[in-house]
């Protein structure tokens, strides 16, 4: 009698027990998973996840620091960090560097991370065959040699001034030997989030890898949802199913997000110098006189305004405002419509001539052609809008050059250089340019690497070979409880491990 | 339906209030339309950055958009490109689409299966899905999408100059041509042709109210009409990301269509009353699917 009274006693206890903790873990389930998981939306999808095999910035904007790593890293501000290296001495002669490698490192597979892969990284991006994308910064090397399990040694050709910010950046992480094949469709790194999952033509999942050496990561889970459609994302963003758009693509609806209290609006700098872009092979653009003519009926405020809202900052070269070596250009060519008829005149066309614009898909390509158009309607020049798919463009534009003029963002960093390259889409073909970036690369003294900088970004606008618009800004829209999101955009990237939700 | 003349058929659907009404809303917008060809109150190819978002003044009645475009300007540029793209595909469904149920009707059996079931085929796709297939393949642009339009409107014209020729076809005068010696083709165009006139022409009114639709949405989509040229469909696309912010810019444009749509579609009601209502209301409802 006693112990059964004790035994329903007993249960009824333990029922209460069971249904109020189940209570408690539900109400902190829920809890602990609104602060840990972020969902972010991206406005493109990547073609695969490799970011040693390919240039398409939303392949970084996903991997960078979160699934890879690299020796060294770049931080929000554009410094660069130890990261897989934590400490590095160079040699007096500015050729060999030594790195030591951060111990107990492990991939997300579970195969130690060592010299060797720091080797094969390296030999593998470096070999004729390799599919990287800046192999510039491979190129200059001349042995990676493992000295032993934790510490490599770097030789280089000639010194280089920007070493150790290039191999900080996406094209240069570290891969593994065994799983590197299949970086592109099952990315294998040592970063503190590891592949989950990728739905085409929907999101990609990442989670937090839980044996990552390094600092503790405050997200649990991460999902990159790829939203292209402007105006979805902004109903996307204000239905709650996204934290936040590191770079959004509507800036004309930011003022909404600025005057609502569950979000923030941060305005930063990319380095996505925004052109329209010349053939310069093709007639009448080779005849500087008719590009001078351009430069000159562009009006860069007009565009900014018209096709940014504001958001940009206007160049006169290719080169980023917030870069140290940067001086201002943009008065080289004044907006000046008497002068652009008579350089277009003096060229043979006093009547203009018409043309095609290639226009990609994003808002300032598509809204700043149709200001450029109209500007240069003004001078004569009758621009044929044709609007492009990327995958169209790239075909057309970037490998066949078959175009006469098209807007696009570069947005690899210090990226000057393009220009020495007469294969590359601009085709602007330019012995003395070439020598001047050969120079440049070889220049390891910051003063000296500053004036040849200055010298070239006065020769590229002088020559008039694009048309420089403006500095593309870093829209981002997040929610107003989140810490650590990336302002400025340096590289491309979305450093996940310094996201954090505060309350 | 043989008994309404064609010139009188004008002057009767006038003292139809809801074809009158229905009439003259529609006469305003075409006019507006056709005179934004020679004249608009400002340019719209060029853009005014400086003077976006301008609220509605004397300068400009009804605001500029987010290119300093005048509002009015760009709804009558807009409305020319709706009604070209529509009407054009009403033209080229009823020069295609007649012959063809014409022709179905007066041979009748095989050709008479074969051309119905192709028709049935083309009519298994709705009008806009087929739009974007077409469009999709031949890339967006307006001519393409009239060209989508227009073949969806074969199968209607079609569909309907059958149905309308059957019934003709068994009245007396036909048999009277065919012992005169007269050929199928022929008695078809000269003498069943004209007595469904008014039937197609009430066919076209819907398959323009129609077609003014699916033109602005397939721009709102983005394969209609590509800037810098402009339609109503476009402006409600480009304005949409501006909604919370500055509605007007898609409330004009929207606004626009539903007008030009109903009075268009109150102007053919008033035209279907005024002739034989049984046999209009049948065919059209059935062609409209």
């Amino acid at each position: 009698m006693f112990s059964l009274v004790f035994g329903k006693f007993f249960l009824l206890f333990r029922n209460l027990i069971l249904s109020i903790s189940v209570i408690f873990l539900l109400f902190t389930a829920s809890a602990l998973a609104q602060q840990s998981e972020i969902k972010l939306g991206m406005v493109l999808e990547p073609p695969h996840l490799d970011p040693t095999a390919g240039a398409a910035a939303a392949i970084d904007e996903i991997t960078y620091l979160n699934i890879f790593e690299g020796l060294t890293k770049i931080d929000a501000n554009g410094a660069v960090l130890p990261s897989l290296a934590t400490s590095w001495e160079i040699s007096d002669d500015n050729l060999t560097y030594i790195f030591k490698l951060k111990e107990g490192v492990k991939f997300h597979d579970g195969s130690k991370f060592d010299a060797e892969d720091v080797v094969f990284t390296f030999e593998r991006a470096m070999a004729e065959d390799s599919v990287n994308a800046q192999k510039g910064i491979f190129s200059i090397i001349e042995e990676v040699r493992a000295i032993d399990d934790m510490s490599v040694a770097i030789t280089l050709k000639n010194p280089s001034g920007d070493f150790l910010f290039n191999i900080g950046r996406g094209d240069a992480v570290i891969v593994a030997k065994e799983s590197a094949d299949n970086n592109k469709v099952n990315p294998i790194g040592t970063g503190p989030f590891k592949f989950v999952r990728w739905d085409r033509g929907s999101r990609v999942i990442l989670e937090a890898y839980e044996n990552y050496k390094g600092d503790a990561v405050s997200l649990k889970r991460a999902e990159f949802v790829f939203i292209s459609d402007p105006n979805t994302a902004i109903s996307a963003m204000l239905a709650g199913d996204l934290d936040g758009f590191p770079m959004f693509p509507a800036p004309e609806s930011l003022e909404i997000f600025a005057n609502d209290d569950r979000f923030k609006v941060v305005v930063g700098t990319t380095e996505g110098e925004t052109i329209l872009a010349t053939n310069n092979k093709r007639a009448p653009f080779n005849d500087i006189r008719v590009r001078q003519a351009i430069a000159h009926a562009i009006d860069r405020k007009a565009i900014i305004d018209g096709a940014m809202f504001g958001y940009g900052t206007p160049i006169g070269s290719h080169f980023a405002p917030h870069h140290p070596y940067y001086v201002d250009k943009v008065d080289i060519y004044p907006f000046d419509l008497e002068k652009a008829r008579q350089l277009l005149a003096e060229a043979g066309y006093p009547n203009g001539f018409k043309a095609t614009i290639k226009l990609p898909p994003p808002s300032y390509a598509r809204r700043g052609g149709q200001i450029i158009a109209s500007q240069l309607r003004e001078i004569g020049i009758e621009l044929e809008l044709i609007n492009v798919e990327w995958a169209q463009w790239l075909d057309e534009v970037f490998s066949k050059k078959d175009y006469d003029l098209t807007i696009v963002s570069h947005v690899e960093p210090f990226d000057i250089g393009i220009y020495a390259n007469p294969d590359y889409y601009f085709q602007f073909d330019n012995e003395d340019f070439q020598a001047l970036m050969q120079q440049l690369n070889r220049t390891t003294n910051d003063d000296a690497r500053r004036a040849l900088a200055i010298y070239a970004q006065d020769f590229l606008a002088r020559h008039a070979v694009n048309g420089y618009l403006f500095q593309l800004a870093k829209t981002g829209v997040w929610r107003a409880n989140i810490e650590g999101m990336w302002a400025n955009a340096p590289v491309e990237g979305n450093d996940l491990s310094t996201i954090r939700f505060v309350d | 339906m043989g008994k309404l003349k064609r010139e009188n058929l004008f002057k009767t659907a006038w003292f139809h209030p809801s074809f009158r009404i229905g009439f003259l809303g529609s006469f305003f917008f075409i006019i507006l339309a056709i005179i934004s060809i020679f004249w608009t109150p400002y340019n719209i190819e060029e853009l005014n950055i400086a003077n976006r978002f301008a609220p509605a003044s004397f300068n400009h009645l009804l605001g500029t958009d987010f290119f300093g475009r005048d509002m009015v300007s760009m709804l009558m540029k807009g409305a020319l490109t709706s009604f070209i793209v529509a009407v054009l595909a009403v033209v080229i469904g009823m020069i295609i689409g007649v012959p063809f149920g014409l022709i179905a009707a007066s041979y009748g059996g095989i050709i008479d299966n074969i051309l119905s079931k192709t028709n049935d085929f083309l009519f298994a796709f709705p009008a806009i899905i087929s739009a974007i297939i077409i469009t999709a393949i031949f890339g967006p642009g307006a001519i393409n999408a009239m060209i989508a339009i227009g073949i969806f409107n074969i199968a209607v014209f079609a569909r309907v100059a059958r149905g309308g020729a059957l019934s003709i076809k068994m009245l007396q005068f036909i048999d009277a041509a065919k012992l005169s010696g007269m050929g199928e083709l022929k008695i078809a165009f000269k003498h069943i042709l004209p007595n469904i006139f008014s039937l197609l022409i009430v066919q076209a009114s819907v398959q323009l109210s129609l077609g003014i639709l699916a033109e602005a949405g397939l721009s709102y989509i983005g394969f209609g009409t590509q800037p810098p040229q402009t339609s109503l469909g476009l402006m409600l696309k480009e304005a949409q990301s501006f909604f919370l912010i500055h509605p007007t810019l898609a409330i004009l444009p929207g606004l626009t269509i539903v007008l030009i749509v109903i009075f268009i579609n109150i102007a053919g009601d008033g035209l279907r009353d005024v002739l034989d209502p049984r046999l209009a209301k049948e065919e059209t409802l059935d062609a409209a699917g």
